[in-house]
């Protein structure tokens, strides 16, 4: 189901926790494992729960919880945009409406072309850069205007 | 000791307690939702909010500690103010859908909303709506009322040993639900029901069937395993229409198993037996009572008469209650008949023989808790006693080691080890190497018994290593090592292990009466399943029919032979009515009083609940009046207690066994090309009313032991493969389900109408791709 790289690492996170406590790995299995398949499909999440030895819906209560995990397949880039108060205060939901209708899809989209997948997510401890965007869970765009969001997109297209 | 102070009244509580606690102590009732008595704490309702003197805010008299000098107010402005605050959170996303609700007159929403909550809601946006989960047969759900309180969730994980539902999302979305696809399959599932405050999870056979106060509530006692939990058995119209657990802390606790609550529908098949039958020229015909009881005792006594009453057998399935028992005990010696016995799954009687003592669990429940050490040899536990199989799941929480020797490795939802399995031939072998292990870890000569055991392996000596160590152990044989055909050797062995150890010996017969039926004397010198190798001319059936024996199709092959067949039955079930003669409609348990004793040699009585059905009438009386017309002395008794009493002389307590039998060897196991059964009692098909109960029969369980298991390597070696149809025995075709628990070289078949043709419970078969 996963790759032997990726069981290793998941070995290496569960090794950070006392002997009979691989559940205290399963937001960093859960994160590997998405890095590998794209997506946290229900069997992905159910051979992650088996290999940590809890029950299925322990490993899926994680991965609904957390916004970052994804439980339909995205596009090949996810934008995230920060729509909490403090960046909803800043320009966070104007923001999200630009690019909206720039891609022409609503949150939880994906464009027709599978390249653009749009996401509404929670604060992420960058509101003083507002409005602020998280494409692919790792790379951080600030204070995103309308012309570096068109960038943005751009730059995206490209690669 | 704590002291504090609530709403002015002070109270002494243990360390750790919480407010709650205090205010359970004092009768101060504090609204609650999330709390439970016996689930861990969540606080996640805020419905117990409290002031506390000194803290700053409100707080949750549940996850709060109770400490020294605390003043605590549940009623006072500030508290009302909070709780009533909560309500109307509570309230915001909740339907108002009570009419329609199986929930409504015991809500704990609706109950504490007419106490604190407002006649209108603030809250005009749109509510949450969540989408139902179809969790199976027993449960259905109105997620849309759930309010989250995670008690089903902290049940299913913390009593049932396994977290099938959770809660998934987050916030405003959060939503209860099993893992994607997934039903609820504990055989404890029904519980929820009764835990879950609101309408979200409410009872699918019950389901608009009728309203909480239309019913009349009755206790009983549970026919259906020897836990004996008590029950609460709710009608209308003399229909039993819902049950569900009467709270017996030293038995069932809040608990009842999915069998005890949802094999109520048995009770109204259609095939329910209301007036006397008997058979004439191949023709059922009804007849009244006066005619029927002649023509049964005709029948018996011309038999009796030309063959000898030792032609003639009384055989009885152990849910039938004391007294019953009991009468056809006295019934079959004043007439000198062959046999009387109510073992329809056993073989081995050697050792209910010798012992005379009365098997039982060798200790109260309560005991289970107190226990280091446990070695369970040959018992389906889950399957068996779901409730005792919870204590035993609680107990190793709290440090409990437990060890199994098994005829297949299912998951108890508890740890076990270190765990052997072993196919039924190899049973006694490997018991006996356990033995030798102990007695050479003990520096004690090996018994005789084990004399000849192979030198232990690993697993078996660490078996002996644990169950020497610790300090309260304990031995019990399960119901299938009593079933087993050497079970007198199992036993003898087992007997020796408890010696060498210090365990106490306990025993699991299968059957809600099985320890009753022993009291009264109704085990003869054979069992009833074995007393099928040689046919008598007449048979007197007691709750029992050809589907109750572990190999059905012996025992229609007997029945069909036999001169002549009288049943004293609830049912007219198709086996039956092809082979007896003479049906008289006798109550189940609903419809008649009686006792049961259960395995912690509890004797407990109980009532009828509804009128009786039709004609039909307790069996009791109508084993009196067969004596009566028979002119034996005897059966005169006015009332059923007078039986009890007879049936259970005082000081019947001393009667329990304290320690098992010795002294017996296997005999050696019929060599033959083919593989070995293991006859699983299947749970929802062990008495003639879980049978017929259609809920239990869709659950998951039942459909898994539908399928005949193989171990993998058994599987390989035959060419079969996951889902293949297979050929077992003699004309019995199942779909193969691989399991690693199953030892290899062995197939377990459970005991139902699905394997009724695979032939002898223990036989060795040939397995082949259908
Ligand atoms: S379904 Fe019932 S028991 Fe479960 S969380 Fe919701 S309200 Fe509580
Ligand atoms: S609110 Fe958007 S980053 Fe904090
Ligand atoms: S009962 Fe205390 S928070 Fe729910």
């Amino acid at each position: 189901m996963l790759s032997q790289d990726s069981l290793a690492k998941i070995d290496r996170e569960i090794a950070k926790y006392p002997e009979g406590q691989k559940r205290s790995a399963v937001m960093a299995a859960l994160r590997i494992a998405q890095e590998e398949k794209g997506w946290l499909a229900p069997e992905t999440i159910e051979f992650v729960a088996g290999y940590l030895e809890i029950p299925p819906v322990a490993a899926y209560e994680v991965a609904s919880f957390y916004n970052m995990y994804d439980l339909e397949p995205v596009g090949k880039h996810k934008i995230t945009v920060c729509t909490n108060l403090p960046c909803a205060l800043s320009g966070g939901v104007h923001a999200a409406e630009y690019l909206k209708e720039k891609l022409g899809i609503d949150f939880g989209e994906t464009t027709p072309d599978g390249l653009f997948t749009l996401k509404e997510g929670e604060c992420m401890g960058a509101c003083g850069d507002a409005p602020v965007m998280l494409v692919n869970n790792h790379h951080m765009c600030s204070w995103m205007t309308k012309e570096k969001i068109d960038q943005l997109i751009e730059q995206l297209r490209a690669k | 000791m704590l002291e504090l102070e609530i709403d002015g009244k002070p109270v002494q509580v243990d360390d750790g307690s919480t407010v709650m606690d205090a205010a359970k102590k004092l009768g101060i009732y504090i609204p609650h939702f999330c709390y439970h008595k016996k689930l861990s704490i969540a606080a996640n309702c805020r419905m117990c909010l409290v002031q506390v003197e000194k803290a700053p805010k409100p707080l949750p008299a549940c996850a709060t500690p109770a400490t020294n000098g605390m003043k605590v107010y549940t009623h006072s402005p500030a508290a009302v103010k909070a709780q009533k605050g909560v309500m109307e959170f509570l309230l915001i996303n909740h339907p108002l859908d009570c009419p329609i609700c199986d929930q409504g007159g015991e809500c704990q929403l609706q109950d504490l909303a007419v106490g604190y909550g407002q006649s209108a809601s603030r809250y005009d946006e749109e509510k949450r709506v969540v989408h139902e989960k179809d969790l199976g047969p027993l449960v259905q759900t109105f997620m849309t009322r759930c309010i989250n309180c995670t008690r089903c969730v902290r049940f299913l994980d913390e009593i049932g040993g396994y977290q099938e539902m959770g809660q998934a999302f987050r916030g405003e979305r959060a939503e209860i639900m099993p893992f994607l696809g997934r039903t609820i399959d504990s055989e404890l599932s029904g519980n929820i029901i009764d835990l879950c405050p609101v309408g979200a999870l409410t009872s699918k056979p019950f389901l608009y069937r009728a309203r909480t106060w239309e019913l009349t509530r009755r206790r009983s006692v549970s026919p259906h395993d020897g836990f004996g939990s008590n029950l609460i058995v709710q009608s209308r119209h003399d229909v039993v229409k819902r049950v569900l657990p009467l709270d017996t802390e030293a038995i069932n606790e809040c608990w009842l198993s999915d069998r005890d609550r949802f094999a109520y529908p048995g009770l109204e098949a259609a095939d329910r037996l209301t007036t006397p039958l008997v058979k004439r020229d191949g023709q059922w015909v009804e007849v009244d009572w006066a005619t029927a009881l002649e023509v049964a005792v005709n029948r018996l006594k011309s038999v009796i008469d030309e063959e000898g009453a030792r032609q003639v057998a009384f055989l009885a399935h152990p849910m039938a209650t004391v007294e019953e028992l009991h009468l056809l005990k006295r019934l079959g010696e004043a007439l000198g008949v062959g046999l009387v016995d109510a073992r329809p799954d056993r073989l081995d009687a050697r050792a209910d023989a010798a012992r005379g003592a009365v098997a039982w669990l060798g200790m109260e429940y309560a005991d289970v808790a107190a226990l280091d050490r446990l070695f369970v040899i040959g018992s389906a536990l889950r399957q068996d006693l779901p409730l005792l199989a919870h204590r035993v799941r609680q107990a190793a929480k709290r440090g409990l080691e437990v060890a199994a020797l098994d005829f297949v490795a299912d998951d108890w939802r508890l740890p076990v080890a270190p765990r052997l399995v072993a196919k039924p031939s190899e049973f006694v072998a490997r018991l006996a190497a356990v033995v030798r292990a102990a007695a050479e870890a003990k520096g004690v000569a090996v018994p005789s018994a084990a004399g000849e055991a192979a030198a232990p392996n690993e697993a078996e000596r660490a078996i002996a290593r644990q169950l020497l160590s610790g300090e309260r152990r304990a031995i019990w044989l399960g119901a299938l090592a009593l079933a087993h055909p050497d079970a007198a050797a199992i036993e003898s062995l087992a007997t020796e292990l408890a010696q060498i150890s210090g365990a106490t010996l306990g025993w699991l017969p299968a059957g809600a009466n099985a320890v009753g039926a022993q009291l009264v004397g109704a085990i003869g010198a054979e069992t009833a399943l074995a007393s099928l190798a040689q046919p008598r001319s007449a048979y007197l059936l007691l709750h029992l029919e050809p589907e109750d024996f572990a190999d059905e199709m012996a025992a229609q092959a007997a029945f069909e032979r036999a001169r002549t067949v009288v049943a004293l039955t609830s049912y007219a079930g198709e086996a039956l009515r092809a082979r007896a003669d003479v049906l008289l409609p006798v109550a189940p348990f609903t419809e008649t009083s009686g006792t049961f004793v259960n395995l912690a040699g509890m004797a407990q009585s109980f009532t009828a609940v509804v009128r009786p059905k039709g004609e039909t009438r307790p069996a009791w009386k109508v084993l009196r009046a067969l004596g009566a017309m028979l002119e034996l002395q005897g059966f005169a008794q006015q009332s059923s207690e007078e039986v009890t009493a007879e049936a259970l002389p005082s000081g019947w307590q001393t009667r329990l066994a304290r320690t098992g039998v010795s002294g017996f060897s296997a005999a050696t196991w019929p060599s033959g090309e083919g593989v070995e059964r293991i006859p699983l009692v299947h749970p929802y098909a062990r008495d003639p009313i879980v049978r017929r109960s259609p809920p239990l029969q869709q659950t998951a369980e039942a459909r898994r032991l539908r399928m005949a298991r193989l171990h993998p390597d058994t599987a390989r070696a035959l060419n079969v493969a996951e889902g293949d149809r297979i050929g077992v025995g003699m004309g019995c075709v199942a779909e193969a389900a691989l399991d690693a628990g199953v030892p290899p070289g062995a197939v377990l078949l459970a005991c139902d109408e699905t394997f009724a043709r695979a032939g002898h419970p223990w036989a060795v078969l040939t397995v082949e791709r259908a």
